[in-house]
């Protein structure tokens, strides 16, 4: 393990769960014994504004945040989203993306702005690898919105070398008591995704 | 024990094993969570916020001085407020350790500028540090006790945004329990009348002389040697930017920034046929030491404003001829809509700046959630310079242009507690026709929420009496007070007109809390009747997250609105402002 390197960037809109879904991930690596930075930039994004998480992980992190090209994993919480990221990717990477749109005032309430007319197809025209999953519809089965970004968690842990039992540990020590359950049914909705959809991950270079 | 920790959380954690005892700040992003997680995790500490950063400094100067080792926290611009105490307390110097944490904020994620504080270390004649990760953070917090009860002065911790919000990993261990110190009566070293200073000048200046031995052998300054001709001096994130791109080169890696170990770094650059400095911001480094007659570059390689990143390093380093290949690819930006911050759905400030955009009037603005108001397409705010500086703008543009002309200033309840109160008392004390909205709903909201005197709560979660603004206004000498519910657009907009109509100063409280603190408002949601919808974009202009376009247009090919109910907070601002009163509540769209 001690040879590989990941960088992963999480894109969302202020409110996702992009923060607590990068801690989730950091921690996992942490328990699995390799050093991980996790970088974020909060404050005014809060307020429906864009944000995006920063995690690597691997044997020594120095800097906290990704070289743009260097992008192994992007997950995105948003669609139009990840679209705006994709230039961030690594040849090799692979894009995990939610189905969820959400149109900012400011597309609506001017001429000049226009949300893309599919933002998936462009990914998959941008990006060698795109795991698409309309984890907004799935959150929406479960009863919560906000479950999109344990369920692309979910995806990716079958992208990471990590063991189920650390994320599961990780999910409940991090997650508030009353949403542990339905989360980790999100995260295991996550997990079906590719072995129940039928499609093999992509592997890594 | 190993934890994962963000940078600011690890300053809490080292305040605690440092044995602090007093813990003191306004919110300010990027540093707002340290103190809320001495409240959170650390509850054997004392902590509290303050009104504003020169308060929370000058308690803690109490604190420091009563005995006991004390932390003052604040953003980069909070210094600026908290510079008064800091220039004196430097010639005072300490009885119990005390630190402050000036968190800046490069790139200016959330601020007004990106100033560089080292400078301010430099200026009051301090010694600051310079972590470059979450254990640094720790550490060098703990080590910054000792140096400030060792040499007698204030030490600065200079964190930045990367550092702040950057989780690492950790090992923290049990607190000290550093040797109590009381108060000993002492007017010569305490006492700042000019005699006494002129005397405490002379022991900071040889204060600096012994720091600038103590630099040359700390162990937070130290070279990494790799065999390499070519040398670069680092410290804070800008040394880990340049660790990940070229790790191949010396390094002398400076976490005890100020006053520089000029001598070792002369030796350094002496063992190199090059030697460049990478730091973030200002030339705070490679000023002083080529004024030392060392040659160093630097800043005419990486810049001086923003962020610097692995990137930007790679691309100075290629341009110095250091490396060859750079990994950087030209990135393709995807021509996108922006998504800027806004105003929450539900917020209150929103019926206070429709209402200002319909007189069009000139509107002075502050710092707070309510900046956002600037944005499009609400439009309604002239000028934002600092915390507090609304009403004092709003006197200055009135004095010069007239009452006629009509000028407002816009302030919330913990910007007016934080500075607001002084500027309001200039316009009763120089009779300034100021109109002045207080958008109070009740927390520090930008931060997230923080309480203040207004809340009746303390950081510790105490309750406590809260201070009242109407009493306090008044007390100041207004004699012109509305106060009105800004989810009443009408009310609102007469409510504005009248008090600019008003001779001398008044002064407008808006009564709506804020929607997400300290719990999230919810009342019954909005629709949106598309019969009825005739595409008129008045709703759009609101700026409201919760309405958004749909797919059906009216004739002439523009879109009509829907509303997201889960967004929707039931605010009534969109219905009151629909000429064709197609925005019904939910309930009464089933029955229609």
């Amino acid at each position: 393990m001690s040879e590989q390197f990941y960088n992963i960037l999480i894109v969302g809109v202020g409110g996702q769960g992009v923060l607590l879904a990068s801690e989730i991930i950091s921690q996992v690596a942490m328990n699995a014994g390799m050093d991980v930075k996790k970088s974020e930039i909060h404050g005014m994004s809060q307020r429906g504004g864009v944000v995006t998480s920063h995690v690597r992980i691997g044997k020594k992190v120095y800097s906290p945040t990704i070289q743009q090209g260097e992008v192994d994993f992007l997950m995105g919480f948003e669609k139009a989203e990840a679209l705006r990221f994709v230039g961030w990717m690594k040849k090799t990477g692979t894009v995990v993306v939610s189905h969820t749109t959400l149109v900012p005032a400011i597309v609506t309430s001017s001429k000049e702005f226009h949300y893309p007319e599919d933002a998936i197809a462009d990914l998959k025209n941008k990006a060698h690898n795109v795991i698409d999953v309309e984890a907004d519809k799935i959150a929406g089965e479960l009863g919560n919105p906000r479950l999109v970004n344990t369920i692309l968690i979910g995806v990716l842990a079958n992208l990471l070398p990590f063991e189920e039992k650390l994320w599961v540990d990780v999910i409940k020590s991090l997650v508030k008591e009353k949403f542990v359950a339905v989360n980790l049914q999100a995260f295991a909705r996550g997990r079906e995704f590719i072995w129940g959809g039928g499609s093999p991950p992509p592997r890594r270079n | 024990m190993k934890q994962l920790l963000s940078g600011n959380e690890a300053v809490a954690r080292g305040a605690y094993e440092a044995g602090v005892k007093m813990a003191v700040g306004y919110p300010g992003t990027p540093s707002t969570e340290i103190l809320e997680t001495m409240a959170e995790r650390h509850r054997s500490v004392y902590s509290q916020w303050s009104p504003n950063e020169k308060v929370a400094f000058e308690v803690g100067i109490g604190a420091s001085i009563g005995g006991a080792r004390t932390l003052v926290t604040m953003k980069h611009v909070g210094l600026n407020v908290a510079a008064d105490p800091l220039m004196t307390f430097a010639y005072t110097g300490v009885n119990g350790g005390f630190v402050f944490v000036s968190a800046d904020d490069p790139e200016m994620h959330s601020s007004q500028n990106e100033q560089d504080n080292r400078i301010f270390a430099r200026f009051a004649n301090i010694p600051f540090l310079e972590p470059a990760d979450s254990q640094e953070s720790k550490d060098m917090l703990v080590a910054a006790y000792e140096i400030s009860e060792r040499f007698d002065t204030p030490v600065m911790l200079r964190m930045t945004t990367r550092i702040s919000h950057t989780m690492g990993i950790v090992e923290v261990i049990e607190p000290l329990q550093p040797q109590e110190r009381k108060f000993v009566k002492n007017p010569e070293k305490y006492v700042m009348i000019p005699s006494n200073a002129k005397v405490r000048h002379v022991v900071v200046a040889q204060r600096l002389i012994d720091l600038a031995k103590y630099s040359e052998q700390t162990p937070f300054n130290y070279i990494e040697s790799n065999g390499s001709k070519v040398g670069i001096i680092s410290g804070g994130v800008a040394y880990q930017y340049a660790k990940e791109v070229a790790p191949q080169f010396d390094y002398y890696k400076i976490g005890f920034g100020y006053p520089l170990p000029l001598e070792g770094i002369r030796q350094f650059v002496a063992a190199h046929d090059i030697t460049l400095v990478v730091e973030e911001l200002e030339p705070v480094y490679e000023d002083q030491i080529k004024a030392a007659g060392v040659k160093v570059e630097g800043k005419k390689y990486f810049g001086a404003l923003g962020e610097l990143s692995p990137s930007r390093v790679a691309k100075g380093l290629k341009e110095a001829g250091l490396i060859d290949k750079v990994v950087v690819p030209e990135i393709t930006q995807e021509d996108l809509f922006p998504r800027p911050p806004v105003l929450c759905p539900g917020c209150p400030h929103r019926g206070a700046f429709m209402a200002l955009k319909k007189l069009g009037v000139a509107v002075t603005g502050d710092i707070g959630c309510y900046t956002l108001g600037v944005l499009k397409p609400l439009n309604a705010l002239d000028t934002c310079i600092c915390m507090g500086a609304s009403i004092g703008n709003a006197i200055g543009m009135e004095k010069v242009q007239g009452s006629a002309t009509g000028t407002v200033a816009v302030i919330g309840d913990s910007t007016f507690f934080h500075s607001g109160i002084t500027g309001l008392l200039d316009a009763v004390y120089n009779q300034s026709n100021v109109t002045v909205i207080i958008l109070d709903n009740r927390a520090t909201a930008m931060t997230g929420g923080q309480e203040h005197p207004g809340t009746g709560k303390t950081l510790m979660g105490e309750p406590v009496g809260r201070t009242d603004i109407q009493e306090l206004v008044r007390a100041l000498g207004v004699k012109n007070f509305e106060e009105v519910d800004a989810y009443d657009f009408d009310a609102t907009l007469s409510c504005v007109k009248r008090q600019m109509a008003t001779p001398g100063p008044s002064v407008i409280l808006t009564s709506r809390p804020c929607v997400l603190m300290p719990k999230r408002i919810m009342d019954e949601p909005y629709q949106i009747d598309l019969e009825l919808c005739n595409g008129c974009s008045a709703c759009f202009r609101i700026s409201c997250p919760a309405i958004a376009a749909s797919t059906e247009t009216n004739e002439r090919g523009h879109a009509k609105a829907i509303i997201d109910e889960t967004l929707c907070t039931g605010c009534t601002l969109c219905a009151q402002i629909c000429p064709t009163e197609a925005i019904l509540l939910k309930s009464q769209f089933a029955k229609a």
